[in-house]
């Protein structure tokens, strides 16, 4: 089975869903063939917006839009959306209660090719903390396609981060994906590798290495970093007695930090947090050496849950 | 309009003076300065031009209309309170704590707010998004931004600038309340703005330049924009700020301070 691009998906999914709900419009800051709402706006080109380079604008123009009655969907690239536009999300939309989805694509590392200006590895940190924001950070592109619908039919502001490629497949049919409901990857009883984005595919891959070294794994796809997933989080921490995030980001403030907040004040275990140390990274081959070269490698998971291990109380 | 409506109107607005400076003055913080200089221009808006039901305040025909000075809110509650959207009670309660009017808009607590508002520069980009919405439903309401002159030192203000005409959006109107000066100084000195109406027509708006203490110009001109087809209109109102008061009059003190109780008791004096 083919394992498209996680914008592929979603452009499609969105241009899809767009001849369901007559509400939906798209805007875009000149990257449509680039985040791919072209597929939307060649379909409904009355229904597009171009509003050129200018996200501070188009960010605002969406909070009118979703104030209007619309259904706004907001496509730029994440590292640009999240911090040149962040005081307009804060503001027009989080603060209004606006009713707009903003799919941030070229998230993490994913564009790699373009340098440290280009990778968005702070944004789940900055959108996370902000008031009545929902984030979430999809898998893979099935995850990607499926949270169209989701989250055009949730009320409220949502941060939908979306890489430029394709990442490992993990999603499966009977999925029964919620906003809100973590996904048990793989059931295990000695540690739980809890992960967003195309960090999933890369925790199974260590949940296998783990496996061969006699350690029994849980993967938890945390495809929605806030709301976060409390009781399933807090369920199989309690079952292993030590946790492992990963996510392609800083360790500052994202996924491993959302969980730390939670274990520490409701069951403190050990855990560690797999996430690009407090640096920029730079220009690569591909996003997957970038990742290997950053810390995020499928071995650096592994080895953060024998670190894990170790501190557990016995 | 009669010379007996615009009378009415002008007896408006000195009662929104006067709401505006015992509001603030029992806030103890707030901004009269620029509310001051935006009176004229919300009572025609509100007690005039614009289609609107206190009694509905989501009602989807209304007019919509946008402060996006935030800093100017009080004027904003004032002539919602006056037209019925809430209690004249409540204006006692700015900025107090549990309040439903904070020292900025906020939409999702005062009645007959569109939009909340506090950071400056961002109105006008929000108003376009109504104006779109409004297109794409094919309803004919009119979406009225209030911006401060010294606002349009913000970048996005000129984003926006550039995509209304682009979008030919005849549905919306931008009222500048051009008092001169900001919180700093005169706008001449800490960003000059000139020549500032040509800024507009070479961005390929409409551009009408009035009095923005005279209430029937005022309307005149409101009236027209709405009339203007293929182009969104901008009215450059050349104000006063603190208007109505002396001793606020053009003194940048009064940008972002509360009127002491003698200062308070001496404006009302002159506002009666």
């Amino acid at each position: 089975m083919s394992n498209p691009a996680m914008r592929e998906a979603y452009g499609k999914a969105l241009a899809d869903y767009g001849a369901v709900n007559p509400a939906v419009v798209a805007l875009d800051a000149d990257t449509s063939s680039s985040t791919l709402s072209s597929y939307f706006a060649s379909r409904f080109p009355t229904r597009f917006f171009n509003v050129g380079i200018a996200e501070p604008c188009m960010v605002d123009m969406s909070a009118g839009l979703a104030l209007g009655g619309m259904l706004p969907f907001v496509n730029a690239f994440a590292a640009l959306v999240a911090l040149r536009a962040l005081e307009q999300i804060r503001t027009c939309i989080c603060y209004n209660r606006a009713n707009v989805k903003i799919a941030a694509s070229y998230a993490g590392v994913s564009d790699f090719k373009d340098g440290p200006t280009h990778h968005a590895i702070t944004d789940i940190a900055i959108m996370r903390s902000l008031p009545e924001m929902t984030v979430i950070v999809p898998a893979d592109a099935g995850e990607a396609a499926a949270f169209v619908k989701l989250i055009a039919e949730y009320d409220g502001p949502v941060y939908l981060r979306l890489n430029r490629s394709a990442t490992q497949a993990v999603s499966q049919p009977d999925d029964n994906l919620q906003i809100g409901r973590g996904i048990v990857r793989r059931p295990g009883s000695d540690v739980t590798i809890i992960a967003c984005g195309s960090m999933a595919g890369r925790s199974l891959q260590a949940a296998d290495i783990l496996a061969g070294r006699g350690v029994d794994a849980c993967v938890l796809d945390m495809h929605t970093v806030k709301p976060l997933d409390n009781e399933l989080i807090l369920k199989m921490a309690g079952e292993t007695g030590g946790v492992v995030t990963a996510e392609e980001h800083t360790v500052i403030g994202g996924l491993g930090s959302a969980v730390a907040e939670l274990l520490a004040q409701e069951m403190p275990v050990p855990q560690a947090c797999v996430g690009i140390k407090d640096t920029f990274a730079c220009t690569g081959p591909d996003p997957e050496t970038i990742m290997d070269a950053y810390g995020l490698g499928v071995r650096d998971i592994a080895d953060a849950a024998l670190k894990v291990m170790e501190k557990k109380i016995k | 309009m009669t010379d007996n409506n615009i009378n009415n109107l002008e007896n408006t607005a000195r009662k929104l003076r006067r709401d505006v400076i015992s509001m603030i003055s029992k806030a103890g913080s707030g901004h009269p300065g620029g509310s001051l200089s935006a009176a004229d221009i919300v009572t025609a808006l509100y007690f005039s031009v614009m289609r609107h039901d206190p009694k509905k305040p989501h009602w989807p025909d209304r007019d919509r209309f946008i402060l996006s000075k935030g800093h100017a809110a009080p004027i904003l509650y004032a002539a919602l309170a006056e037209c019925g959207y809430f209690p004249l009670e409540w204006l006692d309660t700015l900025r107090k704590a549990g309040t439903c009017l904070q020292g900025h808009t906020d939409s999702t607590l005062t009645p007959g707010v569109d939009v909340s508002a506090g950071s400056l520069g961002q109105g006008l980009s929000v108003g376009i998004g109504m104006a779109l919405a409004a297109k794409l439903d094919r309803k004919d309401y009119h979406i009225y931004v209030l911006l401060g002159d010294g606002e349009c030192d913000e970048g996005q203000v000129w984003e926006a600038a550039m995509f209304a005409p682009n979008y030919k959006l005849d549905n919306l109107t931008a009222i500048v309340d051009y008092n001169g000066l900001q919180l700093d100084g005169t706008t001449k000195d800490i960003m000059n703005l000139e020549p500032f109406a040509n800024k507009w027509r070479s961005f390929n708006w409409e551009v009408m330049e009035i009095d923005g203490h005279d209430i029937a110009q005022i309307i005149d001109a409101l009236n027209k924009a709405k009339k203007v087809t293929a182009h969104p209109v901008v009215i450059v109102a050349h104000t006063v700020k603190g208007k109505g008061v002396s001793f606020m009059e053009n003194n940048v003190d009064f940008h972002g301070k509360a009127p002491n109780k003698a200062e308070t008791e001496l404006a009302l004096k002159e506002l009666a």
